[in-house]
């Protein structure tokens, strides 16, 4: 069964229709062509996934897409501003926070709600709420540290 | 993909009712976080789902007049855990909030979906048990309500009668005021992992006496139990240490833990007898209770 849906990407409008069988990474993914959101586990425990959805982190994979219909989505190709790295892109690749690369786009976006809450967080506050996103490579200190500075300034 | 065939998005819950009272094969969903991962292992297939995400007012936390708190079914653990009600008058429930899953999972995984998918693990289970949690159950024959203490009957299974639909959780003020809780998860990893065992503990010290004592448990039997035994002792005897850990090895008599990958079962009673006295302790030292009795 298709579903007509009218959804906001990175500040583009789009109309699309989605099947109700897709989830929301699928339609970024294939339809969209937004590759920048990865499919890791696909039952929402690794986190790579992660977009915003009105400015709060989801598994896109457990997400329907017929459920985006009137939201506002935005994946990591959609945080960068004429060619400029935003602060939270720039933090990581400064704490060299990145090794193969497969969980930093979710990661990223995670840190970017926690940079637009505005509000402070403890370093026990900062590992709770990263704590939806596994890394196989880095050992997490230096996505901590990123996150961290992220937030700092 | 999943294996969806149909949905339907019902704007009201008289609409939801009316859905599923002319097709009880429909497989109610909530935040998805359990039935879209069952769809994606493939234990469910070719369902029609009645989504209950469009109906307005069911996620939400309220104080009555008389002083109930009436949680609506599809509030998310990260409303939970951040709500004001919630912080200020049954805190076990916010710390048993931020206990489940990650974060993104939180943002979308809902109370009454968790009640409903009757993990023996259920994060939400043991803390509103030690709250006499009442149940809000509608189908088109009308309301029930029911204590959630009868609620599960076994891993995985409630008793949900046909057509019938969790709307709301209630806990009246006689079983919050003037009482401290204390939610105890213990798990391999403190994130995204479900529990080994789970203790909570709601009570009222007074004058260094237990006035009121409850004690749930988790993963240490099909369902979640009370330790009926251990609050029965408690209750009218002095808060001391020796008071303490005779009620940790009581609260053993109501358990029947078993051996999985997760913990062996001598290693879970181990866990009952030890952390039952640690959150008992924990609320001690919340009401005021001697200090000596935090370590």
């Amino acid at each position: 069964m298709m579903k007509k849906i009218n959804l906001n990407v990175n500040d583009k409008h789009y109309a699309i229709e989605v099947d109700i069988k897709e989830s929301l990474l699928d339609v970024l993914r294939d339809r969209l062509h937004l590759t920048g959101v990865k499919q890791g586990c696909s039952v929402g425990e690794c986190g790579a996934c992660t977009v915003l959805i009105d400015g709060t982190p989801y598994n896109s994979c457990i997400y329907l897409a017929m459920w985006a219909d009137g939201k506002k989505i935005t994946t990591i190709e959609g945080i960068e501003k004429d060619g400029q790295l935003s602060k939270v892109q720039q933090a990581f690749v400064d704490e060299g926070a990145i090794q193969c690369g497969y969980c930093t786009p979710g990661l990223v976006m995670t840190t970017t709600a926690l940079v637009e809450s505005g509000k402070k967080y403890s370093d026990e506050e900062i590992k709770r709420e990263i704590s939806g996103h596994f890394c196989r490579c880095t050992g997490y200190q230096k996505i901590f540290n990123a996150v961290k500075k992220s937030l700092d300034e | 993909m999943f294996s969806i065939n149909h949905i339907l998005e019902p704007k009201t819950l008289k609409e939801a009712i009316l859905y599923y009272d002319e097709n009880p094969k429909l497989k109610v969903i909530a935040g998805g976080t359990d039935v879209l991962i069952h769809l994606h292992h493939g234990k469910l297939e070719d369902v029609e789902l009645l989504s209950l995400r469009k109906i307005n007012h069911l996620d939400e936390v309220k104080l009555q007049e008389d002083g109930t708190i009436v949680i609506g079914a599809m509030t998310t653990f990260s409303t939970l855990f951040r709500d004001k009600i919630i912080n200020q008058y049954i805190s076990i429930l916010a710390e048993a909030s931020v206990s489940m899953g990650g974060p993104q999972i939180r943002n979308i995984a809902t109370i009454g979906g968790n009640i409903c998918n009757g993990a023996v693990s259920a994060d939400s289970a043991p803390s509103l048990f030690t709250l006499n949690a009442i149940l809000r159950l509608e189908s088109k024959k009308g309301v029930r309500m029911i204590p959630i203490q009868d609620f599960y009957e076994g891993p995985g299974k409630v008793k949900l009668l046909q057509g019938e639909i969790l709307t709301h959780i209630l806990i009246t003020e006689d079983n919050y005021h003037e009482m401290k809780g204390k939610y105890i998860k213990f798990s391999n990893r403190k994130a995204m992992d479900i529990a080994m065992l789970s203790v909570a503990v709601t009570g009222q010290v007074e004058d260094e006496v237990f006035k009121d004592l409850r004690i749930a448990l988790g993963v240490s039997a099909p369902v979640p139990v009370r330790c009926s035994k251990a609050e029965d002792y408690a209750v009218g005897k002095e808060c001391s240490e020796e008071t303490i850990k005779k009620i940790g090895e009581l609260a053993l008599s109501n358990a029947r833990p078993r051996n999985s990958w997760r913990g062996s079962k001598p290693y879970r009673q181990h866990l009952i007898n030890v952390l039952t006295q640690r959150a008992i302790k924990e609320i001690v030292f919340k009401g005021g209770g001697k200090d000596d009795e935090k370590n």
